[in-house]
C-alpha cells in the first residue's frame, strides 16, 4: 500500500512537470513561427539528428554482436535486455543525465536543464556545446544515444549468466549518475576538459572506457560462466552460435560510427565532419587488417571474431583523436588497436571470462585512443577545437600525453569504484547471478519462459501439437487456403 | 559382451567420459535424444499462449564392454549422473552376440576397448 502510494505520487509529479509550459522548445518554436529560424540552425540540427539516428542503430549492432557470441540458448534474452536498457537510459538521461553531463561548466557536474525544462538561454545553459547552433533537442538526442552506447558496452562481459533485473537497477544508476558525471569531466565542460585541456573528441574515454570499466566491475563480482575454466584452471572455448550475425553486427557498428565521430562536430557548416569520416574509416581499415595479421601470427589461423574485434577496437581508438589528428596518424592509431585487441583478448581470457571481448575492444582500445591524442594531435586542430595542445610528435612535449593519462586514470577510478559498490550492493540484496540449473538451461527459458530458437529445444512433434490446428484434408480447399500453407 | 545404454543429463556426460578414459574405456558413442519419464515438462510462453514441452533433451550413451567390466561402467555412470532429483535418467544392460573391428576384421572381446599394446600401434 505504502509503496503504491509512492509510485503514484512520483508518476503524478512527472505528469505535472510535463504539463507546465515548456520553455524548452520555445526558442525554436517561436522563431520558426515568425519565419526567422536561421538556415544554419536547420542544417546543423539536421546533421546532429542524422548522426544520432546512426548511433542509435548501433544498439542493433551490440544486440547482434552479443547474440552471435552467445550460445543459442541465450539468444532471445539479449533482445529484451537491449530494448529495456535503451528505454531506461532514454528516460533517465532526459530526467537528470543530460543536465548533469552538459548543464554548465561546474568542475564535477552540471546543474541546469533537468527534464530539458526551464533552462533559459541554450548557449549559457549548455555552454560546452555552444559552438554549434543546433537545437538543444537535437543535442540531447545525440548525447542520449551516446549514453545508451556506453551502457550497452557494460553488459558485454555478463552474457549467459546474469539475472535480468540487474540490468534495470544498474541502468538507472549508470544513465542517471555514473555516465553523466564521468562524461561531464571529459567532454561536458568538467575539470578534466576545461581546466586541464583533456582531448576526447567523441568519447574513447567518456563513452567506451566508462562502459568497459562498468563491465570490469560487474565481471569481478559475477565470475565466469560454468565450464569456462577447466579443473586445471585453463580457459576453454565456449563458441558463440552465429558468426554471420556477428559479422552483421560489425558492419552495423561500423556504419553507426559514422554518426558517432563525425556527428560530434555537432554541425555541418564548416565541413569538418567529412574529414572526421576519413580518419574514422582509415583507422577501422587498418585495425581489421592488423587484427587479421596478428591472429594469423599468434593463433596460426584467421579468427573471424578477432577480425571483427579489430574493426571495433580501431573505431574505439580513433574516437577520441578523430577530430584532432591527420589521416596518416589515424592509420597508425587503428593499426596499433588491431594488434592490441588480439593480444589483450588472449591475455584477459586466461583469468576473466569476457564473452565478447568488451574489456579489450572498448577498454584497452579506449585507453590507447585517449593516449593517442597526446601523441598525434595536430596543433592546428587542437586550436580549432579549443581544447589542449599539440601531441608529442609535433611539439616534443609530454604535457598533452600526461593530461590524457591523468584523464584515463581518474575517470577509470571514479567509474570503477562507483560501479563496484553498486554491484556489490545488488549482489548482497537482489543477487547478480542465476542458479546453476538456470544457467545450464539457458537464460531464454529460465528468465523469459521462451526460447530464442524454439525448434532447437522443443521436439518437432510437440510443436505440431494436436487439436484445432490440424485441418482435415478437404477443409483446406473450402477455407481458401493453399493446401501447403499452414494457418498462422 | 554387454551393451550398456544410459540416458543421462547433458552436464553429467563430461565427468563420466573423463573417468572412463582414465579407466581405459575410450570407446563409446553418444546420441542426443529427447524423451520423457517422470520429469515434468517445460512450459514455453509465447505472446500470451503457452505450449508444454514434455520431451526433455538427454544424452544417450552406448558402450559395449566385456561382461566382467560392466559393473565398472555402470558404477561410474551412476556416480556421476546422480543428482537425486527426478530426471537423472536410466541405465540398461543388454547382451551382445558378437563384435568386429572393421579396420582389421578381428572379432571378439579384444575389439571392444583399447588395450595397452593396441594403443601403441595407432
Amino acid at each position: 500500500m505504502k509503496r503504491t502510494t509512492i509510485i503514484c505520487a512520483s508518476v503524478m509529479a512527472l505528469v505535472a512537470i510535463m504539463l507546465l509550459p515548456t520553455v524548452a522548445s520555445a526558442d525554436t518554436f517561436d522563431a520558426a513561427g515568425a519565419g526567422r529560424l536561421p538556415d544554419s540552425v536547420g542544417i546543423n540540427s539536421m546533421w546532429v539528428i542524422v548522426a544520432g539516428v546512426l548511433v542509435m542503430f548501433m544498439q542493433a549492432g551490440f544486440a547482434f554482436l552479443e547474440i552471435g557470441f552467445s550460445r543459442g540458448k541465450n539468444a532471445g534474452t539479449v533482445v529484451a535486455k537491449v530494448l529495456m536498457n535503451f528505454s531506461i537510459a532514454g528516460l533517465a538521461y532526459w530526467a537528470v543525465g543530460f543536465a548533469l553531463a552538459f548543464g554548465g561548466l561546474g568542475d564535477l557536474w552540471g546543474n541546469t536543464g533537468w527534464f530539458l525544462h526551464n533552462y533559459g538561454d541554450p548557449q549559457t545553459a549548455f555552454p560546452v556545446m555552444g559552438l554549434s547552433d543546433a537545437t538543444v533537442e537535437a543535442k540531447w538526442f545525440f548525447q542520449f544515444v551516446f549514453c545508451a552506447v556506453s551502457l550497452a558496452i557494460v553488459w558485454g562481459t555478463t552474457l549467459e549468466r546474469i539475472k535480468f533485473g540487474v540490468y534495470a537497477i544498474y541502468a538507472v544508476v549508470f544513465a542517471g549518475l555514473i555516465y553523466p558525471i564521468g562524461s561531464h569531466w571529459v567532454f561536458g565542460g568538467g575539470w578534466l576538459q576545461t581546466n586541464l585541456g583533456m582531448q576526447d573528441f567523441a568519447g574513447s574515454t567518456a563513452v567506451h572506457l566508462i562502459g568497459a570499466t562498468g563491465a570490469l566491475a560487474v565481471l569481478l563480482h559475477l565470475g565466469p560462466r560454468r565450464g569456462k575454466y577447466g579443473p586445471d584452471g585453463r580457459p576453454r572455448a565456449i563458441p558463440g552460435h552465429n558468426m554471420p550475425l556477428f559479422g552483421l553486427s560489425i558492419f552495423i557498428l561500423w556504419l553507426g560510427w559514422f554518426g558517432f565521430n563525425p556527428g560530434s562536430t555537432l554541425g555541418a557548416l564548416d565541413g569538418r565532419f567529412t574529414e572526421v569520416v576519413v580518419t574514422t574509416q582509415l583507422a577501422a581499415c587498418a585495425g581489421v587488417l592488423m587484427a587479421i595479421v596478428t591472429s594469423k601470427l599468434l593463433l596460426k589461423t584467421i579468427d573471424i571474431g578477432m577480425a571483427g574485434n579489430g574493426a571495433i577496437a580501431a573505431l574505439v581508438a580513433i574516437t577520441a583523436p578523430s577530430g584532432y589528428v591527420m589521416p596518416w596518424a589515424a592509420v597508425i592509431i587503428g593499426a596499433v588497436a588491431g594488434v592490441l585487441v588480439v593480444v589483450s583478448v588472449l591475455a584477459i581470457d586466461k583469468k576473466l571470462d569476457d564473452p565478447v571481448g568488451a574489456l579489450s575492444a572498448h577498454g584497452m582500445a579506449g585507453i590507447w585512443g585517449t593516449l593517442a591524442c597526446g601523441l598525434f594531435t595536430n596543433p592546428d586542430l587542437a586550436a580549432y577545437n579549443a581544447f589542449g595542445e599539440g601531441g608529442l610528435v609535433y611539439t616534443g612535449s609530454f604535457h598533452q600525453l600526461g593530461v590524457q593519462a591523468l584523464g584515463v586514470v581518474t575517470v577509470f577510478a571514479f567509474v570503477f569504484v562507483a560501479s563496484y559498490v553498486v554491484f556489490f550492493l545488488i549482489k548482497k540484496t537482489y543477487g547478480l547471478r542465476v542458479s546453476a540449473e538456470e544457467e545450464d538451461a539457458g537464460l531464454d527459458i529460465s528468465e523469459h519462459g521462451m526460447y530464442g530458437y524454439p525448434e532447437q529445444f522443443i521436439p518437432a512433434p510437440e510443436l505440431i501439437g494436436v487439436g484445432p490446428v490440424q485441418t482435415p484434408a478437404g477443409a483446406a480447399a473450402s477455407s481458401g487456403l493453399n493446401p501447403t500453407e499452414v494457418p498462422a | 559382451m554387454k551393451l550398456v545404454i544410459a540416458y543421462i543429463r547433458h552436464e553429467a556426460f563430461e565427468p563420466i567420459r573423463m573417468e572412463l578414459l582414465e579407466l581405459g574405456f575410450p570407446s563409446l558413442s553418444i546420441i542426443e535424444v529427447k524423451g520423457s519419464g517422470r520429469q515434468k515438462g517445460i512450459t514455453e510462453q509465447y505472446r500470451g499462449s503457452s505450449v508444454t514441452n514434455y520431451l526433455r533433451p538427454k544424452i544417450k550413451i552406448e558402450c559395449v564392454v566385456a561382461a566382467g567390466d560392466v559393473q565398472t561402467i555402470v558404477d561410474t555412470i551412476l556416480r556421476h549422473a546422480r543428482t537425486g532429483s527426478i530426471g537423472d535418467g536410466k541405465v540398461f544392460v543388454l547382451p551382445v552376440e558378437q563384435a568386429y573391428r572393421i579396420r582389421t576384421g578381428e572379432s571378439g572381446e579384444e575389439t571392444l576397448q583399447s588395450h595397452p599394446d593396441a594403443a601403441a600401434t595407432v
